[in-house]
């Protein structure tokens, strides 16, 4: 066992073989240059850490429901300021928020936008892996066009998910916050940069990160890696981050890589790869190059 | 009323669960594919150690003078492969058990 990897979550947790989050969480908190205490929207990370009567944590962890675990931290960051203050705790603690995308992008997004607007000093981080994997792949509003889900099965009348994936990062960018950023599980450097900033800066911090779901993206145990590579390089999913409502790029090419390429590692997508399904390919590469047009007109501006 | 008043509540202290690695599952029983680290080919690169998602990937010294090598934790090693896939000289190898 990696000792300094293991200094806030250890070995011995029950996430799937090989998943991203738990690369994400040790990452992000390895970059904190003070303690942490956790806030966890129920999800795969909160059931497979803390299965009574063991824990990952090292850390103060709190679970809470879906729908409120900004709201918890908020009040967890609003005591630790008054207790700091009569200087009972010590001063400098950080507050993180993991939330996975059911609980950050649908059910916890009032807490989370109340929790952004009163300016709580936290890091909220979501970890996407696109859809309500926990309890065997739902789709949420962070599934892509096109992808087979439980719910939005494919048959011979449908193609999978027939909406666009929300845009979460323009609402938190919407609530005036310092540091927005979108990350990625294989670039680990750009991570811990930009995870780095988060805890740096005072105020509400926002981090969304691409994590691959082995068990419903259906991939080999071994491929998140590469398959996370790919998101960037197809210009899926970019990095960028958003400083003070300034947007930058973190990472481009000139010649992107063709969709395909990320889509067919993939057995939620496999059905695009047909005749009949040509045109939501298309749709989707649409979606995909509007998007990163959308991005770079936003660098643009001043 | 005087009755609800009266009574003590005695609220059972909140349960607080702290991390023992002894008392860990062990989740190297996954595993049913074993990576294997060449050490002799292995350049210490450390690629792999971050993305290992047990963090069972340590970096050891096995010859004074030499670069350290990876040497994995099969007590929690799931077994994923996910080091054979990352490491780009290709020295890790995933066997069956």
């Amino acid at each position: 066992m990696n000792k300094e990897l293991t200094k806030n979550f250890a070995s011995g947790h029950s996430a799937c073989a090989g998943c991203a989050f738990p690369t994400i969480v040790r990452t992000i908190l390895g970059e904190s240059p003070d303690p942490v205490v956790i806030s966890n929207a129920t999800g795969c990370l909160e059931v497979t850490s803390t299965l009574y009567p063991f824990t990952a944590w090292k850390t103060p962890y709190i679970h809470s429901a879906f729908e409120n675990a900004s709201a918890t931290i908020s009040g967890v960051e609003r005591a630790h300021k008054i207790l700091s203050k009569k200087g009972k705790v010590p001063k400098k603690v950080k507050f993180v928020v993991f939330g996975g995308d059911g609980g950050t992008y649908d059910i916890g997004l009032q807490s989370l936008s109340g929790a952004l607007e009163r300016g709580h000093d936290f890091v909220y981080v979501v970890y996407d892996n696109g859809g309500y994997m926990n309890t065997g792949n739902q789709r949420s509003s962070a599934t892509p066009y096109g992808a087979a889900t439980e719910t939005t099965p494919v048959g011979k009348e449908s193609f999978g998910k027939v909406e666009m994936r929300k845009n979460l990062m323009e609402i938190v960018a919407a609530h005036h916050i310092k540091y927005a950023a979108q990350a990625n599980v294989a670039y680990l450097g750009d991570l811990k940069k930009k995870a780095k900033k988060a805890f740096e800066i005072e105020g509400p911090a926002f981090l969304s990160v691409f994590s691959p779901c082995t068990n419903n993206w259906k991939f080999p145990t071994s491929q998140y890696v590469a398959i996370s590579k790919l998101a960037t390089e197809t210009n899926f999913w970019p990095l960028f981050e958003i400083e003070n409502g300034k947007y930058k790029v973190n990472w481009a090419t000139e010649t992107p890589k063709d969709l395909e390429e990320f889509l067919k590692t993939q057995g939620r997508f496999k059905h695009l790869f047909s005749e009949k399904n040509a045109p939501v390919l298309a749709e989707m590469k649409k979606i995909v190059k509007d998007e990163w047009q959308r991005l770079v007109n936003k660098t643009e501006e001043v | 009323m005087t009755q609800f008043s009266e009574k003590k509540f005695d609220f059972e202290e909140a349960a607080v669960i702290k991390h023992d690695i002894k008392k860990a599952p062990k989740t190297g029983d996954w595993r049913y594919m074993t990576p294997q680290v060449d050490k002799e080919k292995c350049i210490g690169c450390t690629t792999c150690v971050p993305f290992c998602p047990e963090a069972s990937i340590d970096m050891k010294l096995y010859k004074e003078g030499q670069k350290t090598k990876a040497d994995i934790d099969y007590d929690f090693c799931k077994g994923c492969g996910v080091c054979a896939q990352v490491c780009p000289v290709k020295v890790i190898t995933m066997k069956k058990n």
